[in-house]
């Protein structure tokens, strides 16, 4: 009530301005450490190996080109919802780094969200050469997204990036309990692997299990944006729904458990 | 020799003693890693389930190639990881002075310090897999086979030794190598399909390049029977040339060392 809204809207804008900006320069100073990060997520290219092996033998309801543009999507959107923010949170908590950021006006999440968001502006161009190195390769496999649907799959990227971080922070308020926890992420990380569609498009799944795979958020986290990038048919609308409504279910959660972790915290070291 | 192995034995002690410390996260470790293996076996369903086959391999087959990844897997996390993983640290603090300046081979030190039980669970799931998988395939347990199948296993692990201990060392000169380790894992994972289900241009990559068919397919042949002579030459002549590599890198290596604050 004491300041007019369009003072406050100023005000965060200059917020979020410096904060990206000044990790944006931070995460340059590390960029050869990311660009081997993004190196590490081969995996799609791998399966897609694997799976245009299978589809020379025939009847896999796939044609070569689908599955090269599916599993480059993939590689794309993952690069771009990658989440680790446990680990800097784990760390900066057990430095003790944790008091000073939090004594500052300014909600914590907010200083990770601009890490993340400043780390895939550094990967970008990288992804970007990944991606022409690809289609050097593999020529065939070359296609233009239409506007419409590339500006979908920014959209559908950023919500899949927005609840794999939620998710993901809300499994960190256990370090507010325990000193290893992230050990917990490794449990969390093997539905994301098997069912978020890194593996194989879950249209390859057997019936039952997509059906119950669909019921997880895990699949819009990679097949849905996927899919929409390279141009398959996908039932937006509802994806999104789903997204919005995982969302909602986990933020309380979050809010919650961040709350009693801050009353539970004590300083490392005090 | 026998004052090597008395260390070793000190060493680990030392180190499982405080590792137990932490009890929970083998329940936790033990979670994650029969997980990724239902997940693996999973993922391996999806070919076979529609009446194909990776590269020729029958689905036994194909499940002795993955309990040996596994086993892998567990050997990396119980002694490459925790111990390799420790070389960029000592580069950046100087504490590689004092490693040096011990009276054992420093090599040696750096590669079989600590021992982490947490990659235990898949040590003893891998090594399951692979003893139901061979019996389903219907290995016979002559002693040719066995002598073939461990020599071929021995091999595995030196070049997966070396692999890393080459990755890990270069941190003589780069500091922030430490993710590169990452990378050959995320490659590694390849490991868990027999190599003759990759096209051409990928297969020629997993075996001369990053030799990942050393690693998980050609111990499987070994153990399934079925090894040609060739094949079992070369993954000896791969195994001796790593290590004989990596033990010159690191000689090579520590001529550029010049510690921390000079």
């Amino acid at each position: 009530m004491s300041r007019p809204l369009r003072q406050r809207l100023a005000h965060a804008r200059r917020i979020a301005t410096v904060l990206l900006s000044s990790q944006y320069a931070y995460m340059l100073e590390y960029r050869a450490e990311i660009v081997l990060w993004a190196l590490s997520g081969v995996l799609p290219f791998i399966m897609l190996g694997l799976w245009s092996a299978v589809d020379a033998a025939g009847g896999l309801g796939m044609d070569s080109l689908q599955l090269a543009r599916y599993f480059l999507s993939a590689f794309v959107v993952r690069q771009f919802t990658i989440v680790w923010v446990m680990y800097t949170f784990e760390e900066d908590n057990l430095n003790g780094r944790l008091s000073p950021y939090l004594l500052q006006p300014l909600p914590l999440v907010w200083r990770y969200v601009a890490a993340h968001l400043s780390e895939q502006a550094t990967r970008l161009p990288f992804v970007a050469m990944l991606v022409g190195l690809f289609f050097l390769l593999y020529p065939a496999a070359f296609w233009w997204p239409s506007i419409s649907s590339l500006l979908l799959a920014v959209l559908a990227t950023l919500a899949a990036f927005a609840l794999r971080f939620l998710m993901q922070f809300t499994l960190t308020m256990v370090c507010f309990w325990s000193e290893k926890a992230t050990a917990l992420e490794r449990l969390l990380y093997l539905p994301y692997l098997y069912l978020s569609g890194l593996v194989a498009p879950l249209a390859l799944y057997p019936e039952s299990v997509r059906t119950f795979a669909f019921w997880t958020p895990f699949p819009y986290m990679v097949d849905v944006p996927a899919r929409i990038l390279a141009g398959e048919s996908v039932p937006v609308l509802q994806s999104f729904a789903a997204m919005a409504a995982w969302a909602a279910l986990l933020l309380p959660i979050n809010l919650l458990l961040w709350r009693r972790g801050l009353r539970h915290y004590s300083a490392m070291g005090a | 020799m026998g004052r090597y192995l008395t260390t070793l034995r000190v060493f680990w002690i030392a180190s499982l003693t405080a590792e137990l410390e932490y009890q929970a996260n083998f329940l936790i470790e033990l979670v994650a890693t029969a997980g990724n293996l239902v997940g693996s076996i999973f993922v391996l369903s999806l070919f076979y389930g529609r009446g194909q086959s990776l590269g020729g391999w029958s689905w036994e087959g194909a499940l002795v190639v993955l309990g040996i990844y596994t086993l892998l897997e567990g050997i990396t996390s119980t002694l490459l990881q925790p111990n390799l993983s420790t070389i960029v640290a000592h580069v950046r603090t100087g504490s590689l002075d004092f490693v040096l300046l011990k009276p054992i081979d420093s090599q040696f030190w750096l590669s079989a310090r600590t021992f982490s039980p947490w990659g235990l669970p898949g040590i003893a799931l891998g090594a399951g897999l692979i003893g139901y998988a061979a019996w389903k395939a219907g290995a016979t347990p002559t002693p040719l086979t066995l002598l073939g199948a461990a020599l071929m296993l021995v091999a595995s692990l030196m070049i997966l030794y070396s692999l890393w201990f080459v990755l890990a060392a270069s941190s003589i000169w780069f500091v922030k190598i430490w993710n590169a380790t990452e990378v050959l894992r995320s490659v590694l994972v390849a490991g868990r399909f027999p190599v003759s289900a990759f096209p051409a241009g990928l297969r020629a990559f997993f075996t001369f390049i990053v030799p990942v068919a050393f690693l998980t397919t050609v111990p499987a042949e070994a153990i399934l029977g079925r090894a040609s002579g060739p094949w079992l030459l070369a993954g000896g002549a791969v195994a001796i040339a790593s290590v004989v590599l990596s033990r010159w890198f690191w000689t090579f290596a520590l001529r550029f060392y010049t510690s921390a604050s000079s």
